[in-house]
């Protein structure tokens, strides 16, 4: 048996059994990074040491037949925009290369708590800034399907390292696409929860209102298995879920229910953009829906072309602010070539951060400059509102949204660096999910030339159960 | 410059650090000690990933304190990031309130020295974060982030006072009235308050009426200071305007630093022009709804404030304005002292007992007169029981303390401690009969009517009491020592 192509559940569920020990699952994955990461560059970090003494702690628990958490022994990474107490944050920055947080991330320390081994953290785009990992100011990560293209981004470490089987799930974070375009580009499952779901206390902050910590997985069982994890109220994050409103769930244990009765929405002006191989797909699997009893509408989001100028002033507005922090003074880079504390700040700055970075941070500042202020930011949030009005008219008629995840399949690498906006576009249709807090997933739904086609569905907010239903739905049963 | 007519126009900015248990937006406990760098976790350090929670307690405070002020409470109020680098703010952001503050359009009333009193409009009550303090030693600055993140309440007034002193009455109006709803330890020397007044001076000259450029006067760290301040930073534009013509121009505002020991304004930096902090919305908090039912509970805190209750105090129960004052520095003693009137209590006793001795008790002993044992209705017993010469004052005081650990009447306590007070005149005058016979001397010096008859007289009194142990009735050994020595 070949420990490696085992989902997530099923191998926590042979190691809880016994019948796998979590160190061999650990050896399995070292081998692979060793392997095969020199050439894919999915990991800034690992922790053999760690990993294979948690492994031996979880494998001796186990032999003692004292109680385990739900992702015992298992394998996972996380990106490394993700606060942990071993090894360092870096958020794939040279302004953060060497900063090592005094505390876990809530989705880590749940992690922890559940038993998980964290192998590694992933590369990402800069402060998950980016749709193709090529904006890490750390390394290149390539789509381990074909070397020569990307894996998506910014959660393009997380997908590459799951794809590539050097580890059995990972965690991403997804501002307006990372989890779900670079899932979709290498040919797994990534959910992005509800807006608030997962805590984002130590989640270093990109776009606040946006961010979301999710899954990346082998399918959509596993991606259960994780929420089930991660989810839940968190006293330290003020906008995290109340319970009250829309309590965890077991959604592993309704993940293989299948959905009865329910009616899909599908955005007909929104394919004119999508590469015809790719509306190919995504039409079979609308197909695939009908014949399983859904009954598909056509609607219309007319304020679905906003999304990618919208995101692109709040985001950065946000970004602008969150990222006002990294200026040498505290921790991270300091430039060595600073005369006084204001060139400390411009020059540390300066060398710590990376082009698109920059030019997120100087959009934002000037979107949010007096004077500008009513004419883009509180403009966008006006849009925004009205986005989100789309959806809520959308989901009144349907309960779901089906929609490419990626007008195209991964791209070449260097493609698109040198045209921000041709790069901006690649997550057209996931950027306006995150504006509506909404939950959304892409699972893989065909090939071209080898490489995978993602397909989105997008839920009702806290429709996570329903969610992962139909897309199990899909997986466990497609042609 | 006699002749000169002018006025003189001062507003107030000002910032009370509130007395909570945690910061403003994490738990780190408020204490004022400590190593740099010590009381400091990832949220107030600025950390990556890490968010703020509202702490509810400042809020409360600063309804409370809105509402005392007679202020607008916003029914929606929430949190916007201000943005400036400095390397005491860890985010390069200050958590604050732009434009939704917790309260508007309120006023202060000020006792004036002729007693009356005027109204100084409050334009805003906000909430912010504290920064962190830069320390400056050789070649490098530290940096001490203990204070960043304890809970601020801005206060800015109208331009209404015109004067040095009404700015120092304001300022001193203000600290009792925080002192008085427990919001902020309020100390000046500590930091607790501090007070930036903006100042000009509006001069009628030649028909035609000029203003002189707005000033801000940093530094300023009692009370004296500020008037101080405020008088010299007038008095200074003033010679500026009537030296140089110098006037106000659009975005000219200076700041200046109060120098304590020279006595005089330094000019500290120029505004060429308005900061752009770009406000927004912080993403990281949600909005504050303030409905109905919370704010009822919040201002149940502040039903009269202490200027009212002083001036209720004097009109209804007579008091002088000193004893009024003393009583309402705080409202636990106030309220005190109201009840215990309530019950019965002659205003005047009660406050003797307050001032005299519940407030040195409680003085020693850390706490509140409230929390020293004894009830307002058993206070009012007791003043009661001397009102009626039950007991006298001498006895009143060993009872008052006898009351801290025992709740019994205060009758029966006075029974049990032998501090009756004895009235009868037959038993008195035998008493008294034996004390002016082993004092001759003293009864000559009294009856000879010289200059230390009066001595004299106290202490055969005194001879009488410490005789009876502080029971007999002074007003009956009185009479009868008077009859005695015609």
């Amino acid at each position: 048996m070949q420990i490696l192509k085992l989902t997530c559940k099923n191998l926590r569920d042979k190691i809880a059994a016994g019948e796998i020990k979590s160190i061999n699952a650990v050896s399995a994955v070292f081998e692979q990074i060793e392997k095969n990461d020199a050439k894919i560059g999915a990991y800034i970090s690992t922790f053999k040491e760690q990993s294979f003494a948690k492994a031996k702690e979880v494998d001796e628990k186990i032999a003692a037949q004292k109680p385990v958490g739900a992702l015992a022994g298992v394998p996972i990474a996380i990106k490394d925009n993700m606060c942990s107490t071993f090894g360092a944050t870096t958020c794939g920055s040279k302004i953060l290369q060497n900063f090592h947080s005094p505390y876990d991330a809530t989705a880590v320390e749940k992690l922890l708590a559940a038993d998980a081994v964290i192998v590694g953290k992933t590369n990402l785009d800069e402060f998950a800034m980016g749709s193709s990992t090529e904006n890490s100011g750390i390394k290149q990560t390539v789509n381990p399907l074909d070397y020569s293209r990307v894996p998506g981004g910014s959660s393009g470490g997380s997908a590459a390292a799951v794809a590539a089987e050097m580890c059995f799930a990972a965690l991403g974070s997804d501002t307006g696409g990372s989890i779900r375009q670079p899932a979709g580009f290498c040919g797994i499952a990534g959910l992005k929860p509800t807006y608030g779901r997962v805590s984002r206390y130590g989640l270093v902050a990109y776009g606040s209102s946006l961010d979301q910590i999710g899954p990346l997985t082998k399918n959509v069982e596993d991606c259960a298995l994780i929420l089930n994890v991660i989810a839940g109220h968190d006293e330290k994050d003020s906008t995290s879920i109340d319970e009250k409103i829309a309590p965890v769930q077991d959604w592993l244990a309704t993940v293989n229910t299948k959905p009865q009765n329910f009616k899909i929405a599908v955005v007909p002006e929104l394919f004119k953009g999508a590469d015809s191989e790719v509306v190919a797909a995504v039409k079979n699997a609308i197909e695939f829906y009908k014949k399983n009893g859904a009954e598909i509408i056509e609607i219309s989001m007319p304020h679905f072309d906003y999304a990618i100028a919208t995101y692109y002033l709040i985001a950065t507005a946000e970004a602008s602010s969150n990222l006002a922090r990294y200026d040498g003074v505290h921790y991270g880079h300091r430039s060595k070539n600073a005369n006084d504390y204001i060139e400390v700040y411009s020059k540390s700055r300066d060398e710590g951060f990376g082009p698109e970075v920059k030019r997120r941070i100087m959009l934002g500042t000037y979107a949010l400059s007096s004077g500008y202020y009513d004419a883009y930011y509180l403009k966008a949030l006006k849009a925004r509102n009205l986005i989100r009005g789309d959806f809520t008219a959308a989901f009144a008629k349907a309960d779901y949204i089906i929609m490419p995840t990626s007008p195209t399949t991964a791209f070449k690498i260097g493609e698109k660096t040198n045209d921000p906006l041709q790069m901006y576009l690649s997550d057209i249709y996931t950027i306006a999910v995150n504006l509506a807090g909404v939950p959304a997933i892409s699972v893989p739904c065909g090939n071209d030339n080898n490489l995978p086609i993602g397909l989105q569905i997008i839920a009702p907010a806290f429709e996570e159960a329903k969610l992962l239903q139909i897309a199990r739905l899909f997986e466990i049963s497609r042609p | 410059m006699a002749e000169l007519d002018y006025k003189i126009i001062v507003g107030l900015e000002i910032h009370v650090q509130l007395a909570t248990r945690t910061k403003m937006f994490c738990g780190c406990e408020l204490v004022f000690a400590g190593e740099p760098n010590s009381r400091v976790c990832p949220v107030c350090l600025g950390l990556p990933g890490a968010l703020p929670v509202m702490n509810k307690q400042a809020v409360e405070f600063a309804i409370l304190t809105a509402s005392a002020l007679n202020c607008k409470i916003a029914k929606f109020t929430k949190w916007d990031r201000k943005s400036y680098y400095y390397p005491d703010l860890p985010k390069n952001y200050q958590i604050s309130q732009y434009d939704l503050p917790v309260g508007e359009n309120g006023f202060i009333e000020i006792p004036l020295a002729d007693g009356q009193s005027k109204k100084i409009r409050i334009r805003r009550v906000h909430l912010e974060e504290d920064a962190g303090k830069n320390l400056h030693s050789g070649a490098f600055s530290q940096v001490d982030l203990n204070r960043a993140g304890m809970p601020l309440m801005e206060i800015v007034t109208e331009p209404d006072m015109n004067n040095p002193q009404e700015v120092a009455t304001l300022a001193m109006e203000l600290q009792r009235i925080v002192r008085f709803l427990g919001v902020s330890q309020a100390d000046m020397q500590k930091g607790h308050m501090r007070f930036e007044p903006n100042v000009n001076v509006v001069i009628k000259k030649d028909g035609g009426e000029f203003k002189t450029p707005i000033t801000e006067i940093k530094n300023l760290n009692s009370f004296k200071a500020l008037e101080k301040g405020t008088a010299f930073e007038a008095k200074r534009q003033l010679n500026e305007f009537l030296e140089r013509g110098e006037v106000m121009k659009s975005g000219n505002k200076k700041t200046f630093g109060w120098d304590d020991e020279r006595g005089v304004t330094v000019l500290q930096r120029e505004k060429e022009e308005a900061h752009d902090y770009r406000y927004f919305p912080d993403p990281d908090l949600v909005p504050v709804t303030v409905d109905e039912k919370w704010l009822t509970d919040i201002q149940s805190g502040c039903r009269e404030l202490p200027l009212a209750m002083q001036k209720r105090f004097i009109t209804d129960y007579s008091l002088n304005d000193y004893d009024a004052g003393v009583l309402t520095a705080d409202k636990d003693t106030a309220g005190f002292f109201d009840e215990a009137v309530k019950a019965g209590g002659e205003p005047k006793r009660i406050c003797n007992f307050i001032t005299q001795t519940g407030l040195k008790i409680s003085g020693e002993k850390n706490c509140r007169v409230s929390q020293l044992g004894i009830s307002p209705q058993r206070l009012a017993e007791l003043a009661k029981l001397v009102a009626g010469g039950t007991v006298n004052a001498t006895a009143a005081a060993a009872i008052f303390e006898k009351m801290m650990q025992d709740d019994s009447e205060p009758q029966k306590i006075a029974e049990s401690l032998n501090l009756i007070q004895k009235s009868d005149e037959g038993e008195l005058a035998k008493i008294v009969d034996e004390i002016l016979a082993a004092n001759q001397d003293a009864v000559n010096e009294v009856k000879s009517d010289g200059k230390k008859s009066k001595k004299a007289q106290g202490f055969l009194m005194g001879q009488v009491m410490q005789r009876t142990k502080g029971t007999a009735n002074p007003q009956v050994v009185a009479k009868i020592m008077n009859e005695r020595l015609k």
